[in-house]
């Protein structure tokens, strides 16, 4: 029995060794782990044809949410992580596992909600629309998923004066889903939602929903990329995470995405010259 | 009633063009499945076998064991064997997390029981028919095995087949191992959760037929292969 058994791992032992060998002689490739919004976007759709024709590298992206995806990268199964907040991300170089932060580009958060507008927040800044929503006990989906978008809607009904903790009713839906879910879900139960533009531009089941408030300066939403600390994780790609971050933040590389757009919008602002971002 | 309607023609659209990008997910999907129930049967019938007709201590607790593990929720597996094949888990050092090769481990984790379950309750009763037979004819357990395969192929290859249909179906283990990565790890079924994500949910639905129809295509064509090494 025990020959059995040792034989047996060393044939697995065996294949996995071949089929990994095989996996990492595809040097050229990484692994990023970034939002669901940049997927659902259709961004990167749209940008790794173009960072594969221009610098050899086979980008394969995580659509994880920023709150998982850094965690991929504490974990070290991604090389890159390119996400939308902040704060977290700053806690994530502190903490040793990134190495360096490069603001990349921006867009804007925008409050969805049905055309009927039951809470009257047309127009409105963001702040007193959240009030009025809470107010109303108006439906409202969150993402409750730690995601970039989830942390910025915390941050904004904190902002607002509103207790989400003490306040939160049957009103408040947390589904701990990615954007697009969050968008179906406000969709079929005509809910309000936080959405990042670009996910909303390229949604298409809308049903009844239209952007509310938009423009406010508190909605602004900053993507950055970070290299995965080689120094914590040796199996980094270091060469070729950091040869992706230069295309990003290259002129070549901002112009690639200004140039995505739906319908003739624009869905991402390159930003990578703004020291503060 | 519009969206089946919609979901209808642009899956007949999508199977006329032969769109290549779907091609490659259908390759994928089938690769891993198939491979995956491939491993969990060819550990799981023998297993399945011994349960049957051997005794041993423990023997009863591997029967429930098999029985419970049917109800094991996909998403856990793929936790399990995502915290395995971590860079930080103990069998990191292979780097195949995010690969088709997990996949097809988390996929094989979840047939394996379903193999070893169905293969012993339909060995309990071949067993008992045919058993004293065998060795009536001077064959010893081990070598008695074989011809028992034999007699059993056709509930064999039901164990195999829905083995298959629970991996071709699963989505949640191996968006998780996968990482659904365009190109690489994305196939049928965490293409159709990437699509309804984005709201397209009759380009989903489509999808989901085609899926439909590829499982129908592997279980008659295995039946029918199946008639044929029987000779009937």
């Amino acid at each position: 029995m025990n020959r059995w058994l040792s034989s047996f791992r060393t044939v697995t032992v065996a294949v996995l060794t071949l089929l990994s060998a095989q996996a990492s002689a595809q040097d050229q490739s990484i692994v990023v782990a970034s939002t669901t919004s940049t997927q659902d976007s259709g961004l990167f759709g749209y940008l790794l044809p173009i960072v594969r024709q221009t610098t050899g590298i086979e980008v394969k992206v995580l659509a994880q949410g920023t709150g998982q995806a850094l965690d991929t990268a504490r974990r070290g199964d991604a090389d890159v992580v390119f996400v939308h907040a902040k704060s977290a991300e700053e806690k994530f170089l502190a903490e040793g596992f990134g190495v360096k932060r490069y603001p990349v580009m921006y867009n804007d958060f925008v409050v969805i909600g049905p055309k009927s507008d039951p809470a009257g927040i047309k127009g409105k800044d963001v702040l007193t629309a959240l009030q009025m929503i809470r107010t109303k006990a108006a439906p409202f989906v969150s993402r409750g998923d730690r995601s970039g978008t989830n942390l910025a809607e915390l941050a904004l009904w904190k902002d607002a004066g509103v207790d989400i903790a003490k306040d939160r009713g049957p009103w408040y839906k947390e589904i701990g889903q990615g954007m697009g879910a969050a968008l179906n879900i406000a969709s079929a139960s005509n809910a309000y939602v936080l959405s990042d533009r670009g996910t909303w531009l390229a949604f298409r089941n809308r049903g009844d929903l239209a952007i509310l408030v938009e423009g406010d300066k508190r909605l602004f939403n900053q993507y950055g990329v970070m290299l995965v600390n080689p120094a914590k994780h040796p199996t980094v790609k270091k060469d070729a995470g950091q040869r992706f971050i230069d295309w990003l933040v290259s002129p070549e590389g901002q112009n690639a995405i200004a140039g995505y757009k739906i319908n003739g919008r624009q869905l991402f602002y390159p930003n990578a010259n703004d020291p503060n971002a | 009633m519009n969206d089946f309607a919609h979901a209808l023609e642009t899956a007949a659209s999508l199977i006329g063009h032969l769109d290549a990008e779907l091609c490659e997910i259908v390759a994928l999907s089938l690769g891993v499945s198939l491979t995956a129930s491939g491993f969990a049967f060819v550990l799981g019938a023998p297993l399945g076998t011994a349960l049957a007709i051997y005794r041993f201590r423990g023997k009863g607790a591997l029967i429930v064991a098999a029985n419970a593990l049917l109800g094991l929720p996909p998403v856990v597996v793929g936790l399990a064997v995502y915290l395995l094949l971590s860079r930080s888990g103990p069998l990191g050092s292979l780097g195949i997390l995010f690969t088709p090769t997990a996949m097809i481990i988390a996929q094989a984790c979840l047939g394996l029981p379903i193999v070893v379950a169905l293969v012993h309750r339909m060995m309990v009763d071949v067993w008992a028919t045919y058993g004293d037979a065998l060795l009536a004819d001077g064959a010893s357990r081990p070598r008695a095995t074989w011809p028992l395969m034999c007699i059993a192929r056709d509930g064999l290859l039901t164990a195999f087949l829905a083995a298959f249909g629970r991996a071709i179906a699963e989505v949640g283990a191996i968006i998780i191992v996968g990482g659904n990565i365009r190109g690489y790890t994305r196939t049928m079924t965490t293409a159709i959760a990437l699509e309804t994500s984005k709201g397209e949910l009759s380009f989903a639905l489509a999808l989901g037929l085609i899926l439909v129809i590829i499982s129908l295509t592997v279980s008659a064509l295995s039946l029918f292969f199946g008639r044929v090494i029987a000779g009937r």
